[in-house]
């Protein structure tokens, strides 16, 4: 990661796509969140969706495996350079998490998020606080998720 | 048929469901596919981070509170899913061997506007160890079926 003075407001990290297979939310689903209409074509089909959806944490947890290769390629190509990295977390939860539009078989969606806020930490002054707004946008530009969260950045220069 | 509708779940009742025993070997093959960050997937990793020790994600607390309220009730009732999340607190590290509970308050109940066959109600979910302390907190709105669509509530 880049470090908290390296950081912008309105920064932006653009993350890669992933496609749901009918396979992969079922097998999601019947360890997480058995609903019928994640789990059962036939159920899904009767029910309000009308198809199979992926469960929202699933399309949550999508994001959050992109997001975390993300990062590592950051790293990596910054310790390729010569270039020290900076630690992240803890994350402190999220808020404002919105399933707008459901996720159904084949689509495919494609995740980032934006910079909204950098503030001194008060508890961790080796630190500052990031809150960046993710979201993740289907095949056709509707939005399927969209959340804030908060998260430790290590400072470069660290207070004495 | 659902045994459980949106009229059922009235503002200030609580409810615990679970038990739960979180395992390692879950911890870690949750993080691997979803969050493989090295405080969630291996001990002498994670003892040099800020969770000083193996901690499940908190993405894993969220699937785990999932899963507890689905047996729980949501599989018995009218639900249509949810419109997201209001916020999600993640106050202290889920560790190995913890058995889990979920204790769930009802917040507010109000029948949808635009569709009269559902109704919307908030939730607040604790999930909670053994002795009771208070790991991650949830608050949420359900959609669930009415069985008495556009009645007054």
């Amino acid at each position: 990661m880049k470090f908290f003075e390296d950081i912008q407001v309105g920064d932006a990290f653009e993350y890669g796509r992933h496609t749901f297979t009918a396979e992969a939310i079922k097998a999601f689903a019947v360890r997480y969140d058995p609903q019928l209409f994640h789990v059962d074509e036939a159920a899904a089909e009767r029910s309000h969706f009308g198809a199979l959806v992926a469960s929202g944490w699933h399309t949550a947890l999508a994001w959050m495996r992109l997001m975390i290769d993300y990062r590592r390629r950051m790293d990596e190509a910054m310790l390729a350079r010569g270039e020290p990295v900076a630690g992240i977390g803890p994350a402190l939860g999220f808020r404002e998490l919105a399933w707008p539009v459901p996720v159904y078989v084949g689509d495919t969606v494609s995740y980032r998020s934006d910079v909204i806020e950098l503030r001194p930490s008060n508890s961790r002054p080796q630190s500052g606080l990031m809150t960046f707004r993710s979201t993740g946008v289907n095949q056709n530009g509707a939005p399927v998720l969209s959340l804030i969260s908060t998260t430790f950045v290590e400072r470069r220069e660290k207070p004495p | 048929m659902p045994k459980l509708y949106w009229e059922d779940f009235q503002p200030g009742a609580v409810a615990v469901y679970g038990p739960r025993l979180v395992t390692r070997d879950e911890i870690v093959a949750f993080a691997a596919e979803f969050d493989p960050q090295p405080m969630h997937l291996d001990e002498a990793a994670a003892s040099a981070t800020f969770l000083g020790g193996l901690g499940a994600s908190g993405w894993h607390s969220c699937c785990l509170l999932m899963r507890i309220i689905a047996d729980g009730f949501v599989l018995d009732s009218s639900s249509m899913g949810s419109p997201g999340i209001d916020e999600v607190r993640w106050l202290k590290p889920l560790r190995p061997g913890t058995q889990i509970r979920v204790r769930s308050t009802v917040l507010e109940s109000r029948p949808s506007k635009s569709r009269p066959e559902m109704g919307l109600t908030k939730f607040r979910y604790e999930v909670i160890d053994e002795a009771g302390t208070c790991l991650t907190t949830m608050v949420t709105t359900a959609m669930l079926g009415r069985r008495q669509p556009g009645a007054p509530p």
